[in-house]
């Protein structure tokens, strides 16, 4: 399959980016390329223009803020996966990391890429509603904007990125670690993800992350990344693993396709919030 | 739409080439290069035939604009070893244990084969079979892929210990 | 020394894993151009007009042929239903082209394409064998009101049978559409030049091709040469005539430069011929024992939108099969052939075969099922006898060869404790914490050596030997060139066992070649688990008569007389005087030199061509138990054990033969679990790139326990069988019977293929729902 022709231009700041994008209309920024390319060859998609940010160095970065750990869009799924910086705070992201697609792919795929594709099928918006994390929106002058992970999926393959915007980094609160008894170990937070091939997109998937602002994100519960808001307060809450799990999905919109009809994703679902649950070590 | 200058090492060999934009990386092994080790599969970064390394990560070079990978370093199955040169243990291995058959999907299993073995010198045939998930091979059942990773890991210097053990007939 | 059954390692393999193979795309010849199809979107509508005119402006355009360009090009497969090389006013798949671009660059021909206009007016589609069949369902063939290109009903119901029979039980099954997925899709490159017709591709026989093509375009055979590299693997899916092979030669005499084609995988997921396709009407009649009195089948076989002469074959050895290694006294078998607006199926390996096997072991669990008996008592209670071969079926087809299909069960029950899992079983249901866990069985049989005189006549080959010429080189050293054209099967390795262990040459000494129609003399090619049974067979041969020639020159050369002369290491003795001996090389090399051979003998006299003939069919069986883990609250199936029995005879090579087992195994699971070519109800295909179309890979298959008897055919010397399609004909119905006997106790007694989790956790459920276990509308 080969992709419509495009002219290709390389970015060399992010400033120089933004202006490109300014510049072209029907253009779009490439990074890893494991959303886009697949979708050229298809023809899905056919960019006039390619921008490279691939080389912006500066945001591949994993940095410790403080409270949080931010991750540049450009970050890799395999870097995210092994960055000690997140094993230690932010567990949950880099495990979810891991069961990207394939290693091929996890090389080469980005934290940015995957979140302004917006797939309501990939795992890492999962990872970015459930951990109640920040995006970072730089606009065509340069200024920076703040969004809540919560509002930035906003429909299918649509996010709170416009054109001529670019994400620059997403910001993941520290997770405090659960207190360890002798008698319990845990970690606090556990990703179920059920597929009927390790390397396909999850059929449904369920994040969970305990802790004193709790949240749980669903994987393909509808056409948008979805966060449990209904379940995730009842976890803060305190109530019964059971109850929710029969929360969880308040609100999703499943969809049918050949791997599930609308019951059993909701069912899976439930099913899945309780096996993270437990794993995770809620009571 | 303007074509674009780019200068890869591939094989420790720099080249510079104009390409399109639109050109894959498995495209410019392939017909620039005229390496064809590495296999196109599907459309769709499912089959991992064109598997090579680039700058020490296992990619699929199908999923990679060539000029995504200019300045880079790439190294395809053609370039594990020189002429005259044993194998790699992970090559040996896919000989000994049958890990191949029509050998479309070889260089790819090889190439990620590797990479594993370069992070994980000793892996489970669990960890191996979770590796190479990124890759189809229609063929064998996977089961003596499986069986040539793990010799690879056990035979690091990829010496065959006995001979006499193959009947006489290798290579 | 024999080498027959020696764990030898492939010649094959050091260019392989080196990227030294060479396969059809990584051949360029100067000058080539590259050939891209227009596909249809649409599964049945009337080509109102086709608009060539902005892609044959692109500059390095060569040629843009639409059906008005190849008026008078025959069409392919049956008369008056033939496939047409480019849709002819109608298009009857989607994908099926419409139009072919050739350009200097795939990126001009890939922009080209998509400047093609073509104008539908869609048609009413049958995607579907109900479609299809339904009162006034569209029509796809004017020629075939109803869309039943053939029908042989039964001669015998055998109602009587069932009326007298203490028990009947029937069974509707789906062997779902399966495509081969070669992981190297369609390939060719044609040269058609003044001096004549080259044509590389992807193919499992090279002379079927050969004299396909040249008979096609009416030039001698002579003038046309066809190679096969290396091939990415086959499955019974290159064996097909498919348009493109003819379209590439075409359009390299009419652009006079080499035309590739290259197909993507997209593309090969609806031009490549599905197999599989059938659905099953079982009906079996058995008395309190368990013991089978009446099988009644019928088959539906989908044939797609052109019918293919081996797809319309797959039905006839379906039904040959259908008792499987069972007596079993009554036996009835009708089967019609039906056009649908789907991709032309043939064969994908096992061709008809899995399809017998698996609607047979159903039908043997579910008599199990209603008695309450054990699967593997019924099936013992059914065996034929060790002793009762040859064995005469229900047809003249089917004369089973060999077997011990009892022994193969005592086998297979050693390779792990079955009276645990019974227990374990149990256990499990009663606690709903459990993962529930199923056992299955398939005791199997299948129809292989396609090689008795008729049998490949009747899908279109010259004939059903195959070719063998074995040359002894001037230094000792063997040549031996055959027309079982391979793919994987590592038959360059097996061959040169055969030969060593006759010719008393070494094994690093011979080299087979293959593929080749200007270097192989004649061939049939690599197809129906005929390679070793029928090819190597004639290797066999060739060498034991090149062995005795060389014998002559030796007892010359020795001066003593033939009848003492022995081979003995590398060379020839006189007998009981090992001093008087003369080396191989030294009778090889004066096999050349008139000086040195008896008056009267030909020099060159070490080289022999052999036609190697069966006299049937081979029949190999094996003994299959496959356990499965559900997890109840995901409905997810997880094979945790695979055991496998296989009796293919005489092995060659024990690691190639497994290799051979394992790969039709996991076809088989990925058949059970993971594959379906899948159409919406307008005829689009669902599964067209390996994203939708579940090839398993290594995490989401299990490891293999293989076991082994060995009951030697008596239809040739070496006593070989055949391994290539045991793996898909044993291991589907192992898999479906693990999963049903999982989900018996709740009243389970079928599931189709593939089995998904969404299935499995319909039916736990519904028996949830109903207070455990299902619904009438669940139950087969």
């Amino acid at each position: 399959m080969i992709p419509a022709a495009f002219d290709y231009v390389e970015a060399e700041s992010i400033q120089h980016a933004l202006a490109l994008l300014g510049q072209h209309d029907d253009s779009k920024l490439i990074a890893g390329g494991h959303s886009l390319v697949p979708m050229m060859k298809l023809r899905l998609a056919t960019p006039s223009v390619l921008i490279d940010i691939g080389r912006l160095d500066e945001l591949s970065r994993i940095e410790d803020r403080g409270d949080h750990v931010a991750v540049g869009a450009l970050a890799r799924h395999r870097s995210v996966e092994r960055s000690a910086l997140l094993a230690q705070h932010v567990g949950l992201l880099a495990h979810i990391a891991a069961q990207i697609g394939d290693p091929q792919v996890r090389n080469r795929g980005t934290m940015g890429g995957s979140m302004v594709h917006c797939d309501p099928a990939a795992d890492l918006p999962a990872a970015a509603l459930a951990l109640r994390s920040t995006m970072v929106i730089a606009g065509a002058n340069g200024e920076r904007r703040e969004v809540p992970a919560s509002d930035f999926f906003l429909g299918f393959m649509e996010t709170a990125v416009a054109h001529g915007e670019m994400l620059i980094e997403v910001r993941y609160p520290k997770q405090t670690p659960p207190q360890q008894t002798a008698a319990k170990q845990t970690v606090g937070w556990n990703y179920q993800k059920f597929c009927r091939r390790a390397m396909d997109y999850a059929i449904v998937g369920v994040a969970v992350q305990l802790g004193s602002d709790p949240g749980i994100a669903l994987v393909n519960m509808g056409s948008v990344p979805h966060f449990a808001a209904a379940a995730s307060s009842a976890l803060a809450a305190g109530e019964s693993a059971a109850r929710v799990a029969e929360l969880v999905v308040e609100g999703t919109e499943p969809l049918a396709d050949a791997n599930a009809t609308a019951d059993y994703r909701r069912h899976l679902a439930r099913t899945l919030t309780a096996r993270a649950l437990a794993a995770a070590g809620y009571a | 739409m303007s074509k674009i200058e780019i200068t890869l090492t591939v094989n420790g060999e720099q080249h510079t080439d104009e390409v399109e934009p639109r050109l894959l990386l498995v495209q410019y092994l392939r017909d620039v290069r005229r390496l064809t080790g590495s296999h196109i599969g599907c459309d769709t970064s499912n089959c991992g035939a064109c598997t090579v390394i680039l700058d020490g990560d296992a990619v699929k070079s199908c999923t990679v604009l060539a000029v995504q990978a200019r300045g880079g370093e790439v190294t395809t199955v053609e370039g594990l070893i020189g002429p005259g040169e044993p194998f790699t243990p992970v090559q040996q291995g896919f000989h000994q244990e049958h890990g191949l058959q029509c050998g479309y999907c070889t260089p790819g299993m090889i190439m990620a084969s590797t990479a594993l073995l370069t992070e994980n010198a000793d892996p489970t045939d669990s960890e191996i079979r979770h590796a190479l998930e990124g890759n189809l091979c229609r063929c064998t059942g996977y089961q003596t892929i499986v069986n040539s990773v793990r010799w690879a890991a056990e035979h690091p210097d990829g010496v065959v210990p006995d001979r006499a053990a193959t009947n006489g007939a290798h290579q | 020394m024999s080498l027959i059954g020696a764990r030898v390692l492939r010649k094959e393999d050091p260019n392989l894993i080196t990227g030294r193979g060479q396969f059809v795309d990584d051949i360029t010849l100067a000058g080539t151009v590259v050939m891209t199809f227009v596909r249809s979107v649409e599964a049945h509508a009337r080509i109102v007009a086709v608009d060539t005119s902005a892609a044959m402006a692109c500059r390095g355009v060569l040629a843009v042929w639409t059906a008005a360009d190849i008026q008078g090009m025959a069409t392919l497969g049956l008369p008056g239903l033939g496939r047409p090389l480019l849709a002819t006013d109608v298009v009857r798949f989607v994908g099926e082209p419409v139009a072919v671009v050739v350009a200097t660059d795939k990126f001009i021909a890939a922009d080209a394409a998509e400047l093609v206009v073509v104008d539908y007016e869609s048609l009413p589609v049958a995607a579907s064998l109900t479609a299809a069949l339904a009162d006034g369902a569209p029509v796809l063939h004017g020629a075939l009101p109803g869309n039943t290109v053939f029908e042989q009903p039964f001669v015998d119901d055998l109602a009587a049978v069932f009326a007298a029979a203490p028990h009947v039980a029937s069974l509707q099954l789906v062997n779902n559409r399966c495509a081969a997925v070669p992981i190297e899709p369609t390939a060719c490159l044609a040269d058609w030049g003044p001096s004549g017709l080259t044509l590389w591709a992807t193919f499992q026989a090279p002379h079927h091709l050969r004299n396909t093509v040249a008979a096609y375009f009416g030039i001698p055979q002579d003038t046309m040469r066809v190679i096969t590299p290396d091939v990415g693997g086959g499955f019974g899916a290159k064996i097909n005539f498919v348009p493109e092979l003819f379209l590439s030669c075409a359009l390299s005499h009419k652009v006079g430069r080499p035309v590739r084609y290259t197909q993507t995988r997209s593309e090969c997921q609806v031009l490549m011929y599905h197999g599989r396709a059938q659905e099953h009407e079982v009906h079996v009649a058995f008395d309190d024992d368990g013991a089978l009195l009446g099988l009644r089948v019928r088959v539906t076989q989908d044939q797609g939108a052109y019918p293919d002469p081996t797809g319309m074959g797959l039905p006839v050895l379906t039904t040959a099969m259908s008792a499987g290694c069972y007596k079993i006294p009554h036996v009835a078998v009708s089967w019609r052939n039906v056009v649908t607006n789907t991709t032309p199926v043939a064969a994908y390996r096992g061709a008809g075969r899995p399809e017998a096997s698996y609607l047979i072991e159903r039908t043997v669990d579910l008599v199990a099922d209603e008695l309450g008996l054990d699967p593997v008592a019924v099936r013992r209670r059914n065996f034929i006898g060790h002793d009762e071969f040859p064995y005469a079926t229900h047809t003249p087809l089917a004369v089973y060869d060999s077997g011990n299909y009892a022994a193969a069960m005592d086998e297979l029950l050693t390779l792990f404790d079955y009276d645990a899992l019974k227990a374990d079983q149990a256990a499990r249901r009663d606690d709903p914490d459990a993962k529930l866990l199923g056992i299955g069985f398939s005791t199997w049989l299948e129809i292989a050596a396609f090689g008795p005189p008729g049998s490949l006549e009747a899908f279109g080959h010259l004939a059903s030997w195959e070719s063998v010429q074995l040359r002894v080189q001037p230094d000792g050293s063997a040549i031996v060139y055959t027309g079982a054209s391979p793919h994987g099967q590592g038959t360059v390795t097996t061959f040169a066992q055969i030969a060593a262990g006759e010719l008393g040459i070494p094994f690093d000494k011979i080299s087979v070649r293959h593929g080749d129609t200007a270097t192989i003399p004649q061939g049939i090619g690599t197809m129906g688990s005929r390679a070793t049974a029928v090819g190597g067979e004639g290797v066999r041969n060739a060498s034991v008569q090149v062995v005795e020639r060389a014998k002559g020159i030796a007892a010359h050369l020795l001066e003593a007389d033939v009848e003492d002369i022995v081979l003995d290491g590398d060379g020839f003795i006189v007998n009981g005087t090992p001093s008087r001996s003369v080396a191989w090389s030294e009778v090889a090399w004066k096999s050349f030199q008139p000086l040195e051979i008896p008056t009267g003998t030909q020099p060159g006299s070490l080289d022999i061509t052999v036609f190697q003939q069966v006299p049937n069919f081979s029949f190999p069986s094996g003994a299959y138990c496959c356990t499965v883990e559900i997890d109840r609250g995901t409905g997810e199936i997880e094979i945790t054990g695979m055991y496998l029995v296989d009796d293919c005879g005489t092995v060659i090579n024990p690691l190639l033969a497994e290799g051979q087992v394992h790969g039709g195994v996991a076809q088989g699971i990925a058949q059970a679990l993971y594959e379906h070519v899948v159409y919406d109800e307008s005829g689009n295909p669902q599964t067209s790139t390996l994203m939708d179309y579940l090839v398993p890979a290594a995490c989401d298959l299990p490891s293999f326990v293989s076991g082994r008897i060995t009951t030697r055919t008596p239809n040739n010397q070496l006593g070989a069988k055949g391994i290539g399609e045991s793996g898909s004909v044993g291991s589907p119905p192992a898999v479906v019977n693990a999963v049903v006997d999982a989900l018996s106790h709740l009243g389970v007694r079928h599931l189709d293929m593939p089995i998904t989790p969404l299935a499995v956790w319909s039916v736990l459920a519904d028996a949830s729902a109903n207070g455990g276990s299902i619904t009438g509308s669940e139950v087969a």
